[in-house]
């Protein structure tokens, strides 16, 4: 697939390619939307990465003791006040739930942004070998992935919102606020409602979504340089990939802080009255 | 950038995590980090009332010493002033005893001379009787002359 291979493929091709999912179908998906449709290699990657977040949480939390920490104990620890104290400042109210969300989803954000990482031809040169031709190993970089997690966040929302202020008043929230209580308001009041809804979880999920992909679309053009097998193309590969492999490191941690921040901040929003 | 029902899956996945977390990740994490806050809390106050407990312990030495130290000057100064008056009594003592032998001495001294007195009397009068009895060359009868002589030595 890249440099080296006897049947190079044309640039087009092999960005194509690697932008294509693993689909249950087989084939790539035909329509922009279709339901019946399963990327396998999504769902398999972030699973994965989610079993190894959470079984890394466990087992400190397994050890937990309040005696002296170890290294891995401290580390975890460290983690789990930071989310704890941001939910505390973000939420007001029953946070047995919502403080652990936060946390799953920053390590699983953190876990699937993280296969950026890996060299962009690795896993699916390795998939190739036992016969899977298409794979993206990003789930983050899958739109599925994250608008998934956002409509989850959306759904914690709508549950919060009925939970503290009952389904009346969050029906009376939705026809009246922000704009007043007012017969003539209440479509406004309604229209504004859903939008922010809407906006909110279509935001949510493709800024992470745009923010992986893009990266991963660089590191692709990265390894298109290298795979010219010239002496600019390697070196270019090497320098411009340093630069962005560092750099990326900032955008995997931040961007899923700021899926965990907006995830507190959403429901935190659901916990107040207008 | 397809849609599809991964999606749902997805969702499914992130409430199946978000529960596992809430339930086996969460409360074990908290409950040590409440423990540790407690037991260091616990430690420091410890370390608190050691320090007031030493101040205190600091503050009664100090008092102890005091006292002992006023109790030796006390005692010192008891012996001293005993000693001033044992001295005093002594030096009274020998007053008294010098005064008394000076006085016996002078009793001696006064009998003595008395006594010396006396014999020299004694002595001039037989000097007068044997010298009057030169000068009268003749003899001169003691007895009878014997209230004139005792006259005369009275005198003498």
């Amino acid at each position: 697939m890249s440099s080296g291979t006897e049947h190079a493929p044309a640039a087009g091709d092999y960005i194509v390619h690697h932008l294509t999912h693993l689909t249950s179908t087989g084939h790539k998906q035909a329509s922009v939307i279709d339901w019946s449709v399963f990327n396998v290699d999504t769902l398999f990657w972030s699973v994965s990465m989610g079993l190894l977040a959470v079984f890394l949480l466990m087992k400190a939390a397994k050890s937990a003791t309040s005696g002296v920490p170890g290294r891995f104990q401290a580390a975890v620890e460290i983690l789990v006040e930071m989310v704890e104290s941001q939910s505390k400042n973000i939420v007001h109210g029953d946070r047995s739930f919502i403080a652990p969300v936060a946390l799953t989803v920053f390590m699983w954000v953190l876990f699937m942004n993280a296969m950026d990482f890996l060299p962009v031809d690795s896993l699916p040169r390795i998939g190739e070998m036992f016969g899977i031709h298409y794979q993206r190993v990003v789930p983050t970089a899958d739109l599925n992935g994250t608008l998934g997690m956002s409509l989850g966040v959306l759904l914690l929302c709508i549950y919060y919102n009925i939970k503290i202020k009952g389904f009346g008043g969050w029906v009376h929230e939705l026809f009246t606020a922000p704009f007043g209580n007012h017969p003539l308001l209440y479509p406004i009041n309604f229209a504004m409602q859903m939008i922010e809804f809407t906006a909110k979880t279509v935001s949510h999920g493709m800024r992470l979504f745009g923010n992986m992909y893009a990266g991963e679309l660089v590191f692709m053009l990265i390894a298109l340089m290298g795979s010219t097998a010239t002496v600019a193309g390697f070196f270019g590969h090497v320098v411009a990939g340093s630069i962005w492999a560092v750099f990326h490191i900032l955008i995997v941690v931040l961007q899923a802080f700021i899926f965990m921040m907006l995830t507190l901040v959403y429901i935190g929003q659901a916990h107040e009255a207008h | 950038m397809n849609l599809n029902a991964t999606l749902f899956a997805q969702l499914v996945v992130f409430f199946i995590l978000a529960g596992f977390t809430m339930k086996f990740v969460w409360p074990p994490i908290m409950k040590a980090l409440d423990e540790r806050a407690q037991k260091i809390a616990d430690g420091l106050a410890a370390a608190d009332k050691a320090k007031t407990d030493l101040a205190h312990a600091e503050k009664k030495a100090t008092e102890e010493l005091r006292k002992a130290r006023e109790s030796a000057a006390e005692f010192r100064s008891g012996a001293e002033k005993q000693a001033a008056q044992l001295v005093e009594e002594a030096r009274n003592d020998a007053t008294r005893i010098i005064a008394a032998a000076r006085e016996a001495a002078e009793t001696e001294a006064a009998s003595a001379s008395q006594r010396a007195k006396e014999a020299l009397r004694e002595h001039v009068a037989q000097l007068a009787v044997a010298g009057a009895e030169k000068i009268l060359r003749k003899e001169i009868n003691v007895a009878a002359h014997a209230e004139l002589l005792t006259q005369l030595k009275s005198e003498l």
